[in-house]
């Protein structure tokens, strides 16, 4: 079928994975410039826009704050997000139809509705700190990634082996992480990379919780763009897609990167 | 011996996404409707002002465009690419999955840097001698599209390249040896058969440029408000939370009209999908 593809479609296709690339390219080549503005391709290499990032206290402070809500979301999402896919799959007819649905609205609100609705009526009405509103901002956006990506790896495992266990006497929780925890290893990898990815990039929840000395590092990102047009954005963008490179590799050791295509 | 029931297990993330999202979106929405003036005053004024009809109406424009570009150009690659051979794919789906990981702010700041004054691209045309002095493509609503039309890409190609890769190819040859043109195969048996996929990746594409933030705030800035900026504008510069909501609520509306909408177009065309 291949070679019958007319030449039209394959240069079509190689155009727009130019275009897929180029931009991310063209942020890297800035990124090594040693000019004090913004320039590609780049004169001079210099790895002093890199070094430049951290002796920015903003940028210091908020990627460690962007760490830690990234670490502290996915980890509360796990916490309540295994059993929560656990329950879908094993007692579906126990539970209503409309509870899968729940866990997925935090994909299906607007995540600029949903950070201003915790804004509004959580972190101001109850005058809750702007770190906890974050994580807990944070901890629903990547619930749902959670939940599908241990649901998916829940639907080809075999319930009756967990039966077998409890059935020859192990307690509930020892059966949970002796038997079902390593069945689902993979996904469980997978969910926390996928969430902390998500967590790490996200802007339109983290932009209505900032406050004195708070914030997160695509929110200070924002900020330095307004005032300086230097190659430093570039630099955190290189770190970025470092990362990115990191939990791409991960995924693809895990469950395969054609997951992310389903 | 006692187990847990699938409501304990289920219930601390239930508790989370319902005191901490259905609330405070629904008291979000329902401010609206209790100020002082009445309770549709709030949509009224919105809908009185000719800036903010000019602001919702721009942004189901770049929306709307941005979709049916994406749609374009995710479908014709997600075919190829699920047409490619085994090595090649590999390669073409992480082509799409990395720029789809990266963040969104990231994303834009590239097209800050392509579009710009002193931008790749104008000195590009420059030194071509095709313009004669930089043109101003930032701030404009083609840099907006742009841009959108960049983040949804990948998504289109995933989302489509799994729905067409599961077509058979003994159908295409079928459709083939039975005498049909490409064109004619490609018309009437590879793309009913996407539908469904066409229409999920039209939903995500449109619902997530419909409330895109950062995107249009970069490349589009005050001139093209859209009803992200304006939302946050209100929300965050002018603190005028009763506006906020007000813009909050057509937000989901929209988004639900959308979403439902798409699903019943799907359900006519292909009975199998949904």
């Amino acid at each position: 079928m291949t070679n019958k593809l007319h030449p039209a479609l394959i240069a079509f296709t190689v155009l727009v994975f130019f275009f897929l690339v180029g931009p991310l390219v063209i942020v890297i080549g800035s990124a090594l410039s040693d000019t004090t503005y913004l320039t590609f391709p780049p004169q001079g290499l210099s790895l002093r826009w890199f070094e430049n990032i951290f002796q920015i206290s903003a940028f210091r402070r908020t990627i460690i704050t962007s760490l830690q809500i990234a670490f502290l979301s996915t980890f509360i999402a796990l916490l309540i997000g295994i059993p929560a896919a656990y329950a879908l799959n094993r007692y579906r007819i126990q539970l209503p139809g409309w509870l899968s649905t729940l866990f997925i609205l935090p994909v299906l609100v607007p995540e600029l509705v949903l950070g201003f609705s915790i804004l509004k009526n959580v972190a101001a009405q109850f005058s809750a700190p702007i770190f906890l509103s974050l994580v807990i901002g944070h901890s629903l956006l990547v619930l749902p990634y959670v939940v599908r990506v241990i649901s998916a790896s829940l639907a080809s495992f075999d319930f009756s082996i967990e039966e077998a266990a409890i059935s020859l006497g192990s307690p509930p929780l020892k059966t949970f992480f002796t038997i079902l925890l390593p069945n689902v290893r993979s996904g469980v990898i997978a969910a926390f990379i996928l969430s902390f990815i998500t967590s790490i990039n996200d802007v339109s929840i983290s932009i209505f919780m900032t406050g004195p000395g708070i914030s997160t590092l695509p929110i200070q990102i924002l900020a330095h763009m307004e005032q300086f047009f230097d190659p430093t954005v570039a630099s955190v963008s290189v770190l970025l897609m470092a990362l990115t490179v990191a939990v791409m590799a991960v995924v693809e050791r895990t469950l395969g990167l054609t997951f992310l295509a389903k | 011996m006692k187990r847990f029931s699938g409501w304990t297990l289920a219930s601390p993330a239930t508790l989370l996404v319902v005191i901490f999202l259905v609330l405070p979106v629904l008291a979000t929405i329902a401010t609206t409707f209790m100020t002082p003036a009445g309770p549709f005053a709030t949509y009224t004024s919105f809908f009185g002002s000719g800036f903010r009809r000019t602001v919702l109406w721009r942004t189901i424009q770049i929306s709307a465009i941005t979709t049916i570009i994406s749609l374009v150009i995710g479908f014709i690659t997600a075919f190829v690419v699920s047409r490619a051979p085994g090595w090649l794919k590999s390669i073409l789906i992480i082509a799409a999955v990395f720029p789809l990981l990266t963040g969104v702010v990231v994303r834009s700041f590239a097209w800050l840097i392509i579009l710009g004054k002193n931008g790749i691209l104008n000195s590009t045309l420059l030194s071509l001698g095709l313009i004669s002095e930089p043109a101003t493509m930032l701030y404009t609503q083609g840099a907006v599209i742009v841009a959108m039309v960049y983040l949804f890409v990948p998504l289109m190609i995933l989302t489509l390249a799994g729905v067409l890769e599961s077509i058979p190819d003994d159908l295409i040859q079928a459709s083939a040896s039975l005498g049909a043109r490409p064109v004619a195969t490609f018309m009437q048996v590879i793309f009913p058969l996407a539908v469904p996929g066409l229409i999920v990746g039209a939903v995500l594409v449109f619902t997530g440029s419909f409330t895109a933030y950062a995107t249009p705030q970069l490349l589009g800035g005050e001139a093209q408000m859209v009803m992200g900026t304006l939302m946050y504008q209100q929300a965050m510069v002018t603190f005028d939370w009763v506006s906020a909501s007000t813009i909050a609520a057509i937000m989901v509306v929209i988004t639900i009209a959308v979403v439902l909408l798409m699903t019943r177009i799907a359900r006519r065309l292909n009975p199998m999908a949904v």
